[in-house]
């Protein structure tokens, strides 16, 4: 039933909204992850983000997609919460190094699970269209699953569209550049390097996309 | 009635069998050209007919199915055009509201077209809407910059939602108008010709161009290509014209060199804006030819000029 529910949430209302409404537009599509386990890692401006990320796969992969998040998401419970773990499908994790146990457990279980893990390595939506310091989680994660490919994927438009702090959706044209994968070299500091290079790239393809 | 004029009355139906036709010549024509001389430029071309064989089709289908379901599709087309314009140009943070409302306007635009209401249809945007955004922009206080934005935000919506606009009240004006090909008659000789010409400029500019028109903005655009394109367009707008419109032929042949020429000017306004932009396509919805802007340029002008023309010689 949730299944079902997830389905046509995607299928009925994400889809069509991304599609006609923004008409998102996806760059080299191809690069993206065929099969988990992998990791994207996006920048993170809107409540749109998320799903315009899940939307680039076909629907029939929806089952394998998993948004990683703060566990606080889920601390509020509710709607909200039910709605994050179940429809959207959120793998919640704890913020920073703090508590007992491997905060990253969820997640590295997702992946040998053969899950496609979407991050946003920036942590929380920063300002509209600029890119916010990357935080060290993901480099923490990608050195307990070596192998994993990480592909970098930089939003552009959603920002504009559908900012933070206000619900008022205004359509712009968004844009979606998919970069070349990625992997661990084994250290943490060598992941951020290859991760702030890739960015880089996609920056400089994308352009700027900024208010005036 | 056989089931072929059920679903496609004359002189609709037959129109669009012959622009069909056209378009199947295009693309023989075309892989002909690519198997003689494969290139890159041949490749474009292919694309280009591709993309002429899915719009024409939506367009086609949109007409014959129904009034509402043509005058959404239009007005689809409009909120599209108007969304790649915002998207193109510089905008601030604080007109988000303000452009919201603009969105709003469109549905409201081509509702009055839809319900044949002229006298509201044609003072909505230009009046309303333009004094309204202005009221809304001054009220959220920030003045830096609000000349140029007003200024941006209005054009756009001149251009793209009240010019285009003109595409609805046509056809629905059209049923009163012009008895004989509807408002549907009306509606397709002003596409077909503005898309026609389009064609004809461009293929005349590749066989004969030599003096640039108007280096500045088009560098590719040659006073043979301009002249040749208003000289096809106004024969072909003297041979259909007639049966779609029922003007009789040497008005169907000034009507269609006016198209031509407003067609031409459409073009070169919307390149003159995305040369001030430094973009060289206005987006990439429609493969070889860009985004829909780049489509819609000419029509933003031919709309407005051929309804009106239009209406002041043949609606009394």
């Amino acid at each position: 039933m949730v299944r079902l529910l997830r389905l046509g949430f995607f299928a009925l209302i994400v889809r069509p909204l991304l599609m006609l409404v923004l008409g998102t537009n996806i760059r080299h599509r191809e690069r993206l992850p065929a099969k988990g386990p992998a990791i994207i890692v996006a920048n993170h401006n809107s409540h749109l983000d998320t799903l315009a990320l899940m939307a680039m796969f076909p629907l029939k992969r929806l089952d394998d997609l998993r948004p990683v998040a703060a566990v606080d998401y889920f601390d509020k419970g509710g709607a909200l919460a039910w709605f994050a773990k179940h429809i959207i499908g959120i793998i919640g994790v704890r913020r920073g190094q703090g508590g007992e146990g491997n905060p990253l457990a969820p997640a590295e279980a997702a992946l040998d699970a053969g899950r496609i893990l979407i991050l946003f390595p920036e942590g929380t939506r920063g300002e509209p269209e600029r890119l916010a310091r990357f935080k060290k989680g993901v480099a923490h994660l990608a050195k307990a699953r070596p192998d994993t490919p990480v592909t970098p994927v930089m939003l552009h438009g959603f920002g504009k569209a559908l900012p933070k702090g206000t619900i008022l959706f205004v359509p712009f044209n968004c844009d979606v550049f998919v970069g070349e994968a990625f992997r661990t070299d084994g250290t943490v500091d060598g992941f951020m390097t290859r991760m702030e290079s890739a960015f880089e790239t996609l920056t400089a393809e994308a352009g700027p996309a900024g208010w005036d | 009635m056989s089931w072929l004029e059920r679903i496609a009355p004359a002189p609709v139906g037959p129109a669009l069998a012959v622009i069909f036709a056209v378009l199947i010549a295009a693309s023989v024509l075309v892989a002909i050209i690519a198997r003689r001389r494969p290139c890159a430029s041949s490749d474009e071309l292919a694309l280009r007919v591709r993309s002429w064989w899915f719009m024409i089709s939506i367009f086609a289908l949109a007409i014959v199915l129904s009034p509402v379901v043509s005058t959404v599709f239009l007005g689809f087309v409009s909120f599209l055009a108007f969304k790649e314009f915002i998207s193109l140009i510089p905008t601030r943070r604080v007109d988000r509201v303000v452009l919201f409302f603009a969105y709003l306007s469109i549905p409201a635009q081509f509702t009055f077209a839809h319900l044949d209401w002229y006298g509201m249809f044609v003072v909505f945007i230009p009046v309303w809407g333009v004094l309204f955004l202005a009221m809304l922009m001054v009220l959220r206080g920030q003045t830096d910059g609000f000349l140029r934005a007003i200024g941006t935000y209005s054009w756009g919506l001149l251009i793209t939602v009240f010019a285009l606009s003109h595409t609805a009240m046509l056809l629905a004006g059209g049923q009163a108008w012009n008895p004989g090909g509807g408002g549907a008659g009306l509606l397709l000789f002003l596409v077909g010709l503005t898309q026609f010409n389009d064609v004809a400029q461009f293929t005349w500019g590749k066989l004969l161009g030599r003096r640039k028109i108007i280096p500045a903005v088009s560098p590719g655009k040659t006073v043979e290509g301009f002249l040749g394109g208003v000289a096809t367009t106004a024969l072909v707008a003297a041979l259909v014209g007639p049966y779609l419109t029922g003007m009789d032929w040497p008005w169907s042949l000034v009507a269609g060199a006016m198209i031509a020429v407003a067609g031409f000017v459409g073009d070169v306004t919307i390149s003159a804006l995305k040369r001030d932009l430094g973009v060289k396509d206005s987006g990439g919805l429609i493969p070889g030819h860009g985004g829909i802007l780049d489509r819609v340029d000419s029509l933003t002008y031919t709309a407005p000029v051929f309804l009106h023309f239009y209406r002041f010689f043949f609606v009394g």
